[in-house]
């Protein structure tokens, strides 16, 4: 999956010019690396888009790498967190009935952790966004959109 | 309170009065709010210019549908724990829409989940296939909505003449076919919104009210509930309904499959994502959205228990709706006419606003996927592209009154659980596959979604739940065709969630890999540069 892989040219073009790519961390967070800007369809295909170049562009790919560092494991967490909550309902429901305190059991206590850890994961992402990637993207699309003029 | 009176409780006429006080209301808002809708934007996406918190609560409202509201809370007045599993289903899959599909689909797309596959690849045959998933999973969906009308009506109109409900079910559709044609999506926004305020109001106050009798303690209402229960302290753990026998384990397994993974594939959830400016506000909806259907369901569990203790399980079977009518009997146990006036409202709110937003969604489609796109190749006039979307959402209401007419008596949530399947099955992987999948090509966007589309009705047909099911088993009623001699079933599990979904992403990933014409980079990088930036994305059309 894209959101995985580190950033490459893309491997269709024939001769894509293919980005100086592994900057010196130093550079990184330079601001203007030379992106080309977004060029929409007018761009022959074969030749090195504007936006591949974007994509292959360090920027892009720190975007990229930040938000499947969230949102990988967060997906591994939240489905395996549920099917194991689904599996034990399905296949050890005397687990389920084990008493907690009084009439409260595992089943009913794992269910309000599910709901817990939906809340917690949705306002943990929000957050996270606005405090780690937002400014990021915010960046670049204002350069990009720059481009233009 | 008598048995007698659970066949029509309450005062109708009150119960009228104040659905038709809400219907009032929601159409002065629709009418205002639509006379402004000029462009295709206006009418397919609200101009864009909802905030993050409208549309998030606005979200809620198209998903709380009476399956949520009725289905749920009776499944657990009736079999306790095993309809909490429902509702954990139905709000942990919202966390993939939040994670993996918000902010990418608003930044792609323009009005329909077709747009996002068309960034990756413009292809009339890939737009069509989407086009008939869509229209395919909004009719299911539409479908069982109409279906909670009827059983509802007899209940709370004391309607219970088959022809009579059948009026009222045309009496909906006629009024939701009005909120669309007028309102467009700013309308059918604000409806929702209404709707999903005064839905979210009415299970609180129930709840709290049910809760008060308990002395604010839950391990007590839920002693109570047990104690009322001829099952006892067994409803207070799962397997009552799905712990039968293999199969029912299994084909509950395929319905938290469907439940988890269907949100992110449903269209009308999808289309609302547009009506916000931006991805941020997207991200702001969902998480809203997040709260509002996480503290319902939350509602709903007290409400269930609160049922299956003071109105008990039997009357709750014996009453018109079953198990959909523990709500209003509840609300009726406690409040009155008063308080089962209000509920009765907000359950057909409920019902009226969700029809609403599914058409909204389908004649979307078809208009602006199939018209304009496919049939004038793109260049179609804006307002003749409105005219066919109103003249579709028309012909889907019909088609939904009269669908919601022959499928009365099935178990609502039992059929959202399979448009679900569906939903989940037949657009869920070509999202995911073009939005994150550089080599994804155009026979593997075929591949999975006729593949998922195909496999997920067709093993329905083949299923219990059109034949060989004569009777009702324990949580599976019987089959839609009750005739013991005919049955032409070979899936034993009624939701072909565990077998369609995985077999669709299959089916993707092997489409993909034969292809001889590889993806086009190009369009790949265009699409994922605006996905994560929102560069060149569609605008408000107010900013």
């Amino acid at each position: 999956m894209a959101l995985f892989q580190p950033a490459r040219g893309s491997a269709s073009g024939t001769g894509a010019v293919r980005p100086a790519q592994p900057m010196p961390p130093a550079m990184a967070m330079q601001p203007v690396q030379p992106v080309q800007p977004a060029q929409p369809a007018q761009q022959a295909r074969g030749r090195a888009s504007g936006y591949e170049a974007v994509r292959a562009s360090r920027d892009f790919w720190t975007i990229r790498r930040r938000l499947s560092s969230f949102i990988v494991p967060a997906c591994v967490f939240l489905l395996g967190w549920y099917f194991l909550y689904v599996i034990i309902a399905v296949f050890a429901p005397g687990f389920m009935r084990v008493s907690v305190f009084g009439d409260v059991n595992v089943g009913l206590c794992f269910g309000v952790l599910q709901f817990a850890s939906t809340f917690a994961i949705a306002v943990g992402y929000r957050r996270w966004a606005q405090r780690r990637l937002d400014p990021l993207t915010d960046r670049l699309r204002r350069r990009l959109e720059g481009g233009r003029y | 309170m008598p048995l007698a009176a659970a066949q029509t409780v309450g005062t109708p006429v009150l119960n009228f009065a104040i659905f038709a006080f809400f219907v009032l209301v929601t159409l002065v808002i629709a009418v205002s709010a639509g006379g402004k809708n000029k462009s295709t934007t206006d009418y397919y996406a609200g101009g864009r210019a909802f905030t993050g918190w409208q549309n998030g609560i606005a979200l809620g409202g198209d998903y709380l549908s009476a399956a949520s509201f009725l289905g749920i809370a009776g499944i657990i007045a009736l079999a306790g724990y095993d309809g909490f599993l429902y509702s954990i289903g139905f709000l942990v899959g919202w966390l993939l829409v939040l994670l993996l599909v918000s902010e990418p689909l608003r930044n792609t797309g323009r009005y329909t989940m077709a747009d996002v596959i068309d960034m990756r690849m413009r292809a009339v045959p890939v737009r069509t296939a989407a086009a008939i998933s869509t229209l395919t999973v909004s009719l299911f969906y539409l479908l069982a909505q109409m279906a909670g009308a009827g059983a509802l009506v007899s209940l709370l109109l004391g309607v219970s003449s088959t022809a009579g409900q059948d009026i009222v079910v045309a009496v909906v559709g006629l009024l939701m076919i009005f909120y669309v044609l007028v309102g467009g999506m700013k309308g059918t926004t604000w409806v929702q919104i209404i709707k999903a305020s005064i839905l979210a109001a009415g299970a609180a106050m129930t709840t709290l009210w049910v809760l008060s009798r308990s002395g604010f303690s839950l391990p007590e209402l839920l002693r109570h509930a047990a104690a009322a229960s001829p099952a006892g302290a067994a409803v207070l753990g799962p397997g009552l309904e799905y712990g039968a026998s293999t199969v029912s384990k299994f084909d509950f397994i395929s319905l938290a499959v469907a439940l988890v993974l269907g949100t992110a594939g449903l269209p009308h959830v999808l289309m609302r994502l547009y009506t916000v400016p931006n991805a941020r506000e997207a991200r702001r909806s969902v998480v809203w959205t997040i709260w509002v259907v996480g503290l319902f369901y939350l509602c709903t569990l007290v409400l269930g228990f609160g049922a299956m203790w003071l109105v008990g399980g039997k009357q709750i079977e014996a009453a018109p709706g079953g198990g959909d009518s523990a709500v209003p009997l509840l609300a009726y146990h406690l409040g009155g006419t008063i308080l089962l006036g209000i509920v009765a409202a907000v359950a057909f709110a409920t019902i009226l606003a969700v029809v609403a937003g599914l058409t909204i969604t389908a004649s979307a489609s078809f208009a602006h996927d199939v018209y304009a796109s496919v049939l004038r190749k793109g260049d179609a006039d804006p307002v003749a592209e409105v005219r066919v979307a109103r003249i579709t959402a028309v012909v889907i209401g019909v088609v939904a009154v009269i669908g919601g007419i022959c499928a009365k008596g099935i178990d609502v949530a039992f059929l959202v659980g399979l448009a679900f399947a569906v939903a989940a099955s037949a657009n869920l992987p070509s999202i995911l596959y073009s939005l994150f999948w550089p080599r994804f090509t155009q026979r593997g966007a075929l591949w999975s979604i006729y593949g998922g589309l195909i496999s997920s009705v067709g093993l329905i047909i083949f299923s219990p739940v059109l034949s060989g099911q004569a009777s009702a088993v324990g949580a599976i009623g019987a089959s839609l065709i009750t005739d013991r001699h005919v049955d032409f079933a070979f899936f034993p599990l009624n939701n072909p969630g565990i077998v369609s979904i995985p077999l669709a992403f299959f089916l993707g990933w092997l489409g993909t890999v034969t292809d001889r014409n590889p993806a086009d980079a190009v369009r790949f990088a265009r699409m994922q540069v605006r996905a994560l930036t929102g560069v060149g994305a569609e605008r408000s059309t107010r900013s």
